[in-house]
This record gives C-alpha cells, structure tokens and sequence, in this order.
C-alpha cells in the first residue's frame, strides 16, 4: 500500500498511466477480435517495395510516426516553462522549413527532380536554419517586446506556411532522390524518424543534464523578478528557449518533408503545433510556466500518437477521429486535473479512516 | 454633533483574518480642515478609509456625518459618495478616452427632452465648473490628453460638483513633480475655503506642514492621538508615527564601535540617480564598514541601494567598486564586481517557490558561472548542506520547496545564496522583516562577522535599534533623496529621528 503511494506520488505517474491506459484499450481490443492477445506488442520483420526487410508492428508505428511531434514538444516544453506561454508558429514553420529545402534542392520553380540543384546538405541546413530565425523572431518579440506569446507567434503562424508556399511558387516540389526520401523512410531495419526523434531527445537530455540550462529556464519561468535579481538574463533565456523551439520544428519539418519527398506546404505540420502543446500538457507540465519535465512531454507525446494509431486500427476513419481522439485526451486530461487528483485523494482518506474504524 | 464637525468615527474595530487590523480608532474632521491621516506602512490608513468608504465592513464603532441623523453605514463607495463623502485615489478612476466633460458628468448627464445627452449643456456645466476652480481646462478635450496631476484635479472637481462634504485624498502627490503639488495644493485651499473637510494621506512629511491643519496618526492599527499641526513638530510627528515616546529615548551607544574612515574604499557613488526614485547622491563606503540607510517607508532607502547594485540602472553619476570606475547595466555586472542584494520584497524578488532549498542556495552561483559551467551535483549538495547547517534553517531536506519553508527560513536561504558567491559588498534590505527575535539577533550577528571579515554592507532597517546596533555610519533618506549622515558619535535614537524628520521651521 505504501509503495503504491509512493508511486502515484511521483510526477511521471499519471502520463504514464495514461500511455497504459490507451494501450490497454488496444489489447483489449485485440482480444475481442480474436487476435493473438498482445499483438499490439509484436514486431516482425517483413519485406516492403524496393526489396528491403524492415520491422513492423503497430508500436513501430507509434514510434515512427509519433517522432515530430516527440521533437516538438521538446521546444515547446522549454518555451512553455520559460515564458508561460505556448509558441502555436510550430507548424507553421515546419512547413516552411520543408518549403525552403525542397526549393534549394530543386530549384526554383521547378516541380519534380530526380537530381539535385544543389547540394543536399545546403537543402538540409537552410531548413533549419530558416527555422531557427523563425525561433529568433518569436523570442524577441516574447522576450524583449514583451508582447504575448500567442500574439506573437500568431504573425508566424500565419505567415509562415504562405512564405513556404511562395517559396515552392505556390506548387508541391517532389524531389525523388533516395538521399533525401531516406530521412522519412528506413535505416537499415529502423525507421530514420525514430532515430532522428531519439537522437534529439538524447542531445536534449544531455544538455538539460550536463548544463544549467534547466535552472536557468525554470528560474526565469518562475520568478522573473526574483531570478534578475540574483543575475539571470531574463530576456536571453526566453530567446534562447524559442530559438530552441524554432530549431526543433526545422527537424521536424524536414522529417515530415522527407517522408512523403515533397514540399506540400498546404498540409506539413498542419495543426501539429496543437498536438505539440498537447504534449506538454499531457506530460503533466503546467502551462503556466515554471517547473517542466521533459519525459512527461515525450511520453504525452507518444501517448497522442497511440491514440490515433489506436483509432485507425479499431476502424475509426481519418475522418471521425478527432472526435474519438478528443473524448481520450478529454479523459486523460480530466484524471491529471487537480480537482480531480484532490477528489481521489479525500477519497482514499476516507476509505482507509473507514477501514481503521473496522478493525 | 459639533456645529462645525463634518465627519466623526468612533471606536472603529476591523479584523482581517489573523490580524486586529483596526482597533477603537476615533477619527474627526471639521468643516474646511485639511486633516493629515498619518502612520507607517500597516498601521492602518487605509483600511480606515475603507471603513468609512464602505469597502470594509467594520465590526464595531459609529459613523456620523454632518446633515445625517444617526449613525451611517456605507454599503459601497457609491452609496458613501451619495452620502457627500468622495475619495480621490493615486490611481485616477476615470475613463482615459472620455472627453473631461463626459468624465465629470458621467452617470448623471444632464438631459434634453426626448432623454439624449445634452451635450451641449453638459460642457457648458463642464467648463463653468472649472473656471471655478481656476483651472485651465478644455473640457471636450479626452482626459488622456492632460497630465496626472490635471486628470487628479479633474476627479476633485468632479468630487466637489457632487457636493461633497468630505473629501478624501488618498497619496494624492505621490506621482506628481513640484510644480503640480503647488497646484494641488492651491485647489486644496480653495475647496477648504469653501467648507470642504479634506482627508490627505501622505507618505510626505513636507507637504503635511505645508497644506495642513491637523494630523491624525495611526500606528498598528491604533489611534495614537489627533493633533493640530502646531502641536506636533516633525520630530514628534516621526516619534508618534514609529512608536517612540520622545521625551523618554534613550540613547544607546553600540558596544564595540569602530572608525572604519581609514580603511580603502570599497564603492565610491559620485551623482548616481534614477529620475523618480532616487535623486543623484554621493556615497563612500569603505571595506569592512556596515553602512546603515535610514528614513520612512518610500523614503528611497531601496532605491538608493538598487541604483547601486543595477537594479535599476543609474541614470547619471558615476560610480566607483575598488578604486575602479565601473558601468553596471545589470545585477549581473553587479555580481561579477563582487556584489549581492537581498530585496525586501522577499516573495517576489527573492526566493523562486518552485524551485528546492538547494537550487535556491544556488542560484546565485549559478548565475555567475553561466549556463554551461553547471555545479555539479555532490558540489551542490555540499554547499547547500554547508549553509542549512550554518544558518540553521529548518528544513525537511535540502530537497524541500522553499515556498513550504517559513517567511524567516525563507530569508535564511535568500542570505544563503549570496553568501554562497562570496560577494565584497553586501546589500541587505530590511533581512529581518516578518523574522522571530532570535533569528534577527543571528542575522544581526552575522552582519557584524562579515563586517569583521572585511567586507562591505548596506544594512536597511525600519528598526532604529537594529541599525544602531550593527551599522558603523547611518545615510539619512527623505523624499527620494539623500538628506545627509550621521556618524557614531552622532548615532542615537533621538539624532536618528531628527535626522528623518529634517530641519525647517517646524523642527
């Protein structure tokens, strides 16, 4: 009993019971239907087109396609604790990274190629660092202009979807060329995205471990006043955390552009910034600013993910699923309420006050 | 009631949770007096205000206003102002973008005959009613466009067209220059000649002698006594406000005292300034010397160490840290020049509540080293265990939010973090604020030992005791200005309050 407590006192508790939730469902599920019990857990090797073997399975899945919004939500945690407000241009600037590469890549105007017009890593370098200007601009509007950071990135949010387009001359650019398609397609037996999602988060913990980047942030995001006072730069660490947020979002873009090897500036991470906030929030971190953790984010952002592999595999289509998916994050979202949390808390204090005056 | 006595309160109580906050306070005001209502912060200014504005609801005590039969009891400052009781605040409350006449008239604009605004009358009333009051005024210009000092006058004015009997002015020239005191101050006794009882409640003791018939001072939410202005000179007027019994102060040397005048200077201020806290003053604090700044809340004791530290950055002046001259933009220049400041305001400028004891501790260091030379871990414990222990805060663990800690061990680890940077020159404002007697005592202990070891302080106190006791030289504040200092011979309550008080005519 008392370890159990120990347990839901921690703070990764709820999102990964949520996570385990949403999985539950899908053995459940796969139960009713005859399948083998767990094989939502089942991984195989199978052949695809073009010859290779690679591993399949529905958490592959999950973990592949979860991958840009896992990279997201790393930017978006840090701006969210920083400057208690959420940068909703993510997408947006996804988007326009796709844009900018796939253009570089092609060549102006032109609309399908199976060659390069310039080199790859040129395409790859001015994606993200379109991005990180996008990043740049927030920040100091946030940081030094103080305008809301809603407001703020609101300017990107529109605009930086229809530069991407006025860039790929308002058409989709596909360039078919095996170097570039092979950041959305497979390593070997591994899907990139996943690799790319892990190498971020691993470089993202690392820092958050082996510098003070984590005490500056939620320091700031705190107390403001009180962390200039003791010789933070206030502004500098808000800037800083929306770069960072611009940065991921140029990964992510360049994923989502790689997979299906075009520039559909209409549709990459379209609405994406909603699930990266959603993340955030999920992982149990308050947007509100201060106090963040990171796990929490990556685990909510994977949970989001599993949802809608979730739904798809229960025959929801693309259609209907939002709604599905809104009644899930509504539910997961409910149980981390403090109301809520406070409710079950009263309650197993009566029901252990019960159980003493029994015996 | 008195023929000539327009507002009598008696025996007012009011409790705030956990707090008498008003306690048999009698307060009364004659036809055109202006009445100063006096008292350090808390003592209870303007929860009587709001007693009789109707905003509090008092517990026990009578109101009487002249014309009204029986005791009132105002539901809300509408139902007070229907009463002909106005309360000007510093804030002005009216509508920026509204024309002055619309301001004046809101709410009870004057009507043509099928029930529109007549506009036109309305401005006629506008501009009569500020030709009255000799005010320059073009009454279908939008309020914004007047300075605050005019937009106040306007809320008088509109306060005064409302009949008002009394009229209370709440910090009324706090953000106002000189010149636009002196025509507040005209406006005052004008509306005194016409009868009007004023309520002013100032922070300044200046302007109290200057506009004033009668002072009122509170003090811990009680009444100390209501006086004439001739009966009560500054000094007394400071005495009565901090709770000392003049005739009776004693003069306490502090034991050990050192000249510390020949020692190197650590921080040389030559005209440093910020417009609107602190006007430009000169400072010499040499290595090992505890420097006491002195003078009433709002005085500019904070300021003046801030202006320092680049917590506010010095407009003008220069400044000098160790013989060099230096340019602090931030309190991270500040830092890297050997220097910490403990602010008053404990909750939003000290401790990060979120955050553990021992991040807390520190932050400081943290900050100095920058972001990518983090302290590691066992070195972060060491340091925090090492300060928990020599400061004695009580903690759970060093792990414990701060926010969970009480206000003094709160403050402890504040000290903690800047200790920890191991910083030349100290600045400590109010460190014993809301802090249990034997924690103060530690604290003032600690003040002597750093002084001992060679380092600067800038001690802040509202307490006279305290400062005596620890500092080698006192700066003595009023009004956002440095007035003068005091040395130890001349150290003793009685100089000290005089020195607060100032000199003049009613000295």
């Amino acid at each position: 009993m008392g370890k159990l407590k120990d347990i839901t006192k921690k703070r990764l508790f709820l999102p990964i019971f949520s996570m385990i939730l949403v999985i539950l469902i899908n053995v459940v599920y796969d139960i009713a239907s005859g399948n083998p019990p767990f094989s939502f857990f089942s991984i195989t090797i199978r052949p695809i087109t073009g010859g290779s073997s690679v591993l399949f399975g529905r958490l592959i899945d999950i973990l592949n396609r979860g991958s840009e919004v896992a990279i997201l939500a790393i930017g978006m945690t840090l701006v969210v604790s920083s400057s208690a407000g959420t940068d909703i241009s993510v997408g947006s600037v996804m988007s326009l990274s796709g844009g900018l590469c796939c253009m570089l890549l092609a060549g102006y105007g032109v609309t399908n190629v199976s060659e390069y017009a310039s080199p790859l890593w040129v395409g790859l370098l001015a994606g993200v660092g379109i991005a990180c200007v996008c990043g740049l601009f927030n920040g100091f509007l946030v940081a030094y202009l103080n305008i809301q950071p809603m407001v703020a990135t609101l300017i990107l949010w529109s605009a930086g979807r229809a530069i991407g387009l006025l860039l790929c001359n308002s058409q989709i650019v596909y360039v078919r060329v095996p170097s570039f398609q092979i950041f959305g397609s497979y390593v070997g037996i591994i899907p990139t995205p996943i690799i790319i999602a892990a190498v971020c988060i691993l470089i993202a913990s690392l820092v958050l471990r082996f510098t003070a980047l984590g005490t500056f942030i939620q320091g700031v995001g705190i107390n403001k006043k009180a962390a200039r006072i003791s010789g933070f730069n206030s502004s500098k660490i808000i800037l800083l955390t929306y770069v960072i947020c611009g940065l991921c979002a140029g990964i992510a873009g360049l994923v989502a552009t790689s997979r299906i090897y075009s520039a559909d500036t209409n549709n990459i991470g379209l609405n994406m910034e909603l699930d990266a906030i959603l993340a955030v929030a999920l992982g149990g971190n308050s947007l509100g600013g201060g106090k963040f953790n990171l796990a929490g984010s990556i685990i909510g952002a994977y949970t989001i993910q599993s949802v809608t592999t979730t739904l798809y595999a229960l025959g929801v289509s693309s259609a209907q699923a939002p709604v599905f998916k809104a009644i899930v994050v509504i539910l997961i979202v409910v149980i981390q309420a403090e109301p809520v949390k406070e409710y079950f808390k009263k309650m197993s204090a009566k029901k252990l006050a019960a159980k003493e005056a029994r015996s | 009631m008195e023929k000539n006595i327009v507002l009598t309160m008696r025996g007012i109580c009011m409790t705030f949770p956990g707090v008498k906050a008003l306690d048999n306070v009698d307060f009364t005001l004659r036809k055109g007096e202006i009445r100063a209502l006096m008292g350090e912060n808390g003592a209870g200014k303007s929860t009587l205000i709001k007693c009789l504005t109707g905003v509090n609801k008092f517990e026990a005590g009578e109101i009487h206003v002249d014309g009204i039969e029986g005791p009132i009891v105002n539901k809300d400052t509408l139902d007070a102002q229907k009463k002909g009781i106005s309360t000007v605040y510093q804030e002005v409350n009216l509508c920026p973008n509204l024309s002055v006449a619309e301001n004046l008239y809101i709410g009870r604009e004057p009507l043509t005959k099928i029930g529109t605004v007549n506009r036109r009358k309305m401005n006629e009333m506008a501009a009569q009613l500020m030709r009255d009051l000799d005010l320059d005024i073009e009454v279908t210009q939008n309020l914004e466009n007047y300075s605050l000092a005019l937009q106040q006058m306007i809320a008088i004015a509109r306060a005064v067209d409302m009949k008002s009997k009394v009229l209370i002015l709440d910090e009324p020239t706090s953000s106002l220059d000189d010149h636009e005191v002196s025509l507040l101050f005209k406006m005052m006794r004008r509306l005194r000649e016409q009868g009007v009882g004023i309520v002013f409640v100032t922070h300044f003791l200046e302007q109290v002698y200057e506009v004033c018939d009668g002072i009122t001072v509170l003090r811990n939410g009680t009444l100390v006594g209501e006086y004439t202005v001739e009966e009560l000179p500054r000094v007394k007027l400071v005495a009565a406000m901090m709770g000392k019994d003049f005739d009776d102060l004693a003069s306490i040397k502090p034991e050990g005292e050192k000249d510390m005048s020949h020692a190197p200077l650590e921080i040389e201020a030559k005209g440093l300034g910020h417009a609107g806290k602190i006007k430009p003053f000169n400072l010499d604090i040499h290595k090992g010397e505890v420097v006491g700044l002195t003078g009433l809340l709002g005085s500019g004791r904070s300021e003046l160490a801030r202006v320092i530290y680049g917590a506010d950055r010095a407009q003008s002046g220069t400044l000098k840290v160790d013989g060099k001259e230096v340019n602090i933009k931030s309190p991270l220049d500040a830092m890297n020049l050997g220097m910490g400041l403990l602010p008053d305001d404990r909750k939003a400028e000290g401790i990060i509540g979120d955050l553990s004891v021992r991040e807390n501790i520190i932050l400081a260091m943290q900050a100095k080293l920058g972001i990518f030379k983090r302290i590691p871990m066992a070195k972060q414990i060491e340091i925090a265990d090492q300060y928990i222990e020599m400061l004695s805060i009580k903690t759970a663990t060093r792990e414990t939010l701060i926010k969970q800690l009480s206000g003094g061990n709160q403050q402890k680890v504040i000290l903690a973090r800047w200790l920890a940077t191991n910083p030349d020159f100290l600045v400590l404002d109010e460190p014993t604020r809301g802090i249990d007697i034997g924690t103060k005592t530690e604290i003032q202990k600690l003040v002597i030992k750093l002084a001992d070891e060679g380092k600067s302080l800038i001690f802040i106190s509202s307490e006279v005791e305290e400062m005596l006791r620890t500092c080698n030289r006192l700066a003595v504040l009023r009004d956002g200005e440095k007035v003068g200092e005091l040395n130890a011979d001349e150290m003793s309550q009685e100089g000290v309050m005089k020195a607060i008080a100032g000199g003049g005519a009613n000295g």
